[in-house]
């Protein structure tokens, strides 16, 4: 089985490409690239003149809540999120019920991927048992199992000496540690970032300082223990600097952004959706800013939707009961090109690397190139198509999105997973 | 200015002549309270329920009364002995109330932000008695009218709130509703209990009683919880008490004589408020209290009886 893309817009960061190429995938490889390919026989052709044809985007930050929480997502519906997204492979968090934090668990995420999944699918292995922060999971069996990296996201390890000791213990398995920066003293009982919006609305903050400290304490470790740490979600002016500046110094410290810390800030709180609440908070047009800047230099390594699906009920009521999180894989690719790329704020091979080859640099995943031999996973997206954001049309089993109702040009028009075509708009 | 609005939600979102629109028709209807039978026909048939998710007799109170003397039905519905004890969500509970068919719900809650959400999901009137930290716009209204009766205007005049700012939506309320009104702010207290960026709200900031009450028109005491001292916000009731509590010593030496001491209740005696203060001459404290139900029957008859809302001005004694 082949596939032969013709006449698209190859934009490929990972070998400085970005022309008019066709690209022939073939037995789940790429196997040609050139200005024109002769079709083999039986070979599926896709006509992609005026299409944009990218490497397969990659999600290093999403929550498939299976097992546990099959009431909010599952493996199956995930990554049919996923794929409707452009992406062809995610990393799932930890925080299921049970936790991953033995080797049984990422099992069952893998065999239920095998079975169901639509993308690829890689866990990510708790840090600590339970998510606790009390002591170390078993990270080596983890890493065996197919673990791809290490975080108790959702929770910070708040404990220095421990979360030293598991940056040490997985220095052989060459992942980096993932870290939910956030002060929990500093942020306990907040539910928006502390600033001018949440003095108005009587509702209580979390200062940037709670995550700043926490970045700053991680970026020690790693320079303590020579370890690769990842900041999810970054999301603070503070935290940019941090992480310049740690980088510049050789620590081995990367970070990742969502698109909704990019696109939306504190004022969305306002209307008091509880789809404008989650961890990190929004913060302020000076954090988007700098957040903006750092992802275009290269300060920030990649993007990552942080998918966190929620039941309807559990994002509807008052404001500091909601849940934290939303959706974000069937917006990313739409809501970032229409807002970064489009008006020439962030060029497309930039926005395309951040998505594709950098989180599959940072994690060691196959994929994020279009190189002869490279996986066939390819995502096709339609620059021109005008898209009203539609959550009662997501493939996720949730909803809970803040960009209900935007409007937008440019969106994925196929996902391409080992050389099959897996979602087409 | 008539009332177009189908909720009394905020003090920000309300024009200065909204504001006036209320004090004003509050103003008309404090007679019905020295009348020998309290009651006008306003809201006869009309349906009003109490809806309090945190305790609260003052304002309950204030508000079934004022349902009451308006010929209104009313029902209290305290949220501890009910549904949320079994489990219900606020929001269904909301709409469970809503299939009832009221025709105004009165809202207290915990969670800032309740009340608008409370408006979204119901298609009757909703008045805000207090959502989190966020606004009690009623309470505003009653002390702005007691300041109108007590100085006969608001414009030029000066306001210090002290105590406990940022967890107060009798501050957040007051402010927005002052500044609308052409009097200027100071809010005081210790740094740990004035919100961040609280002068974007439009006032000044003081760290000293001293400074903060010389020369002021208006001196609101806000009511410390307790609680604040477990969560680190002041070392103890004993230190609060003696740099932050209002004592005739103090006032004298430092606040105009004409003062207005207000408080919003209910007071802790001894800690923001020496009882001599609280019982002074200075103190209008039950005034506000008594124009509290003047205030919530003039809401509840913009927002339910607007057909009526003349006549029982006019009966009222009106302007």
């Amino acid at each position: 089985m082949s596939v032969l893309i013709r006449g698209g817009r190859l934009v490929d960061p990972a070998n400085s490409i970005d022309g008019v190429h066709d690209l022939l995938l073939e037995d789940g490889k790429v196997s040609k690239l050139g200005a024109t390919l002769a079709a083999p026989q039986d070979a599926a052709v896709i006509e992609a003149a005026g299409k944009l044809v990218c490497p397969g985007l990659i999600d290093i930050h999403v929550h498939l809540r299976e097992p546990g929480y099959e009431y909010k997502e599952t493996v199956a519906t995930g990554t049919r999120a996923a794929a409707a997204g452009g992406f062809t492979a995610v990393c799932c968090m930890a925080n299921t019920h049970p936790v991953n934090d033995n080797r049984s668990i990422t099992d069952y995420i893998l065999a239920k991927a095998k079975s169901e999944g639509l993308v690829r699918v890689y866990p990510i292995g708790a840090v600590t048992r339970g998510l606790e922060g009390k002591e170390l999971a078993e990270l080596a069996e983890l890493a065996e199992a197919g673990c791809v990296a290490f975080s108790d996201d959702g929770k910070c390890v708040m404990n220095a000496e421990l979360y030293r000791r598991a940056m040490e213990y997985t220095l052989p398995f060459g992942m980096p540690v993932i870290s939910h920066a956030e002060d929990h003293t500093l942020s306990r009982g907040g539910c928006m970032h502390e600033g001018v919006v949440s003095t108005e609305l009587g509702l209580r903050g979390i200062p940037a300082a709670a995550e700043d400290v926490m970045v700053a304490r991680d970026v020690l470790l790693a320079e303590l223990t020579g370890a690769h740490v990842h900041i999810a979600h970054l999301s603070t002016a503070g935290a940019v600097r941090l992480v310049r500046d740690a980088k510049a110094r050789g620590v081995r410290v990367t970070a990742e952004v969502t698109p909704h810390h990019l696109l939306l800030t504190d004022e969305a709180v306002r209307g008091w959706n509880p789809n404008t609440k989650m961890a990190p908070p929004l913060r302020t047009k000076r954090d988007t800013e700098a957040l903006i800047e750092a992802l275009a230099d290269g300060t920030i390594d990649c993007v990552a939707t942080d998918h966190a699906p929620h039941a309807v009920a559990e994002k509807e009521g008052e404001f500091d009961h909601a849940a934290n999180g939303i959706v974000g894989l069937e917006t990313a690719v739409t809501l970032l090109y229409d807002r970064l790329v489009r008006p020439g704020v962030l060029p497309l091979a930039t926005l395309v690397a951040r998505l594709s080859r950098d989180p599959a640099r940072l994690l060691n995943l196959p994929g994020g190139s279009l190189a002869v031999g490279a996986p066939a996973d390819v995502t096709v997206l339609d620059p021109d198509a005008a898209v009203t954001v539609d959550p009662a049309r997501f493939a996720s089993k949730s909803r809970n999105t803040p960009f209900g109702g935007w409007t937008a040009t440019g969106r994925p028009w196929k996902t391409i997973v080992g050389g099959k075509v897996v979602w087409e708009a | 200015m008539g009332w177009t609005r189908k909720d009394l939600l905020t003090i920000r979102e309300l024009e200065a002549a909204e504001i006036l629109t209320l004090v004003d028709t509050a103003a008309s209807l404090q007679e019905i309270a020295s009348r020998e039978i309290k009651k006008v026909p306003a809201l006869r048939g009309k349906t009003i329920v109490n809806l309090f998710y945190e305790n609260s007799t003052r304002t309950r109170t204030s508000f079934e009364i004022a349902g009451k003397w308006l010929s209104a039905d009313v029902i209290n519905f305290s949220a501890g002995g009910s549904s949320s004890a079994k489990g219900e969500s606020f929001v269904d509970t909301a709409r469970n109330i809503g299939a009832m068919s009221p025709d105004v719900v009165v809202v207290r809650h915990s969670s800032s932000g309740a009340a608008a959400l409370l408006a979204r999901e119901l298609s009757c009137s909703v008045v805000n008695a207090g959502d989190g930290a966020h606004e009690h716009p009623t309470q505003a209204l009653l002390d702005l009218l007691t300041i109108r009766e007590k100085k006969g205007h608001f414009d030029g005049l000066s306001a210090a709130i002290v105590g406990d700012i940022s967890h107060s939506r009798v501050a957040r309320s007051n402010i927005h509703g002052m500044r609308k009104l052409g009097m200027t702010v100071t809010v005081a207290g210790p740094p740990t209990l004035i919100p961040p960026y609280a002068q974007e709200l439009g006032c000044k900031v003081s760290y000293r009683l001293e400074d903060a009450i010389r020369d002021v028109d208006v001196i609101m005491m806000l009511r410390l919880q307790q609680e604040r001292m477990h969560a680190g916000l002041i070392p103890s009731l004993r230190e609060y008490s003696r740099y932050w509590g209002l004592s005739l010593d103090k006032l004298r030496a430092h606040a105009r004589p004409d003062v207005l001491i207000m408080h919003p209740g209910p007071v802790n005696r001894g800690v923001e408020l020496s009882p001599e203060v609280a019982d002074g001459p200075y103190s209008v404290i039950l005034d506000q209290v008594a124009k509290g139900v003047a205030v919530r029957m003039g809401v509840l008859l913009l927002l339910a009886g607007t057909k009526n809302a003349e006549s029982a001005g006019s009966q009222g004694g009106g302007r």
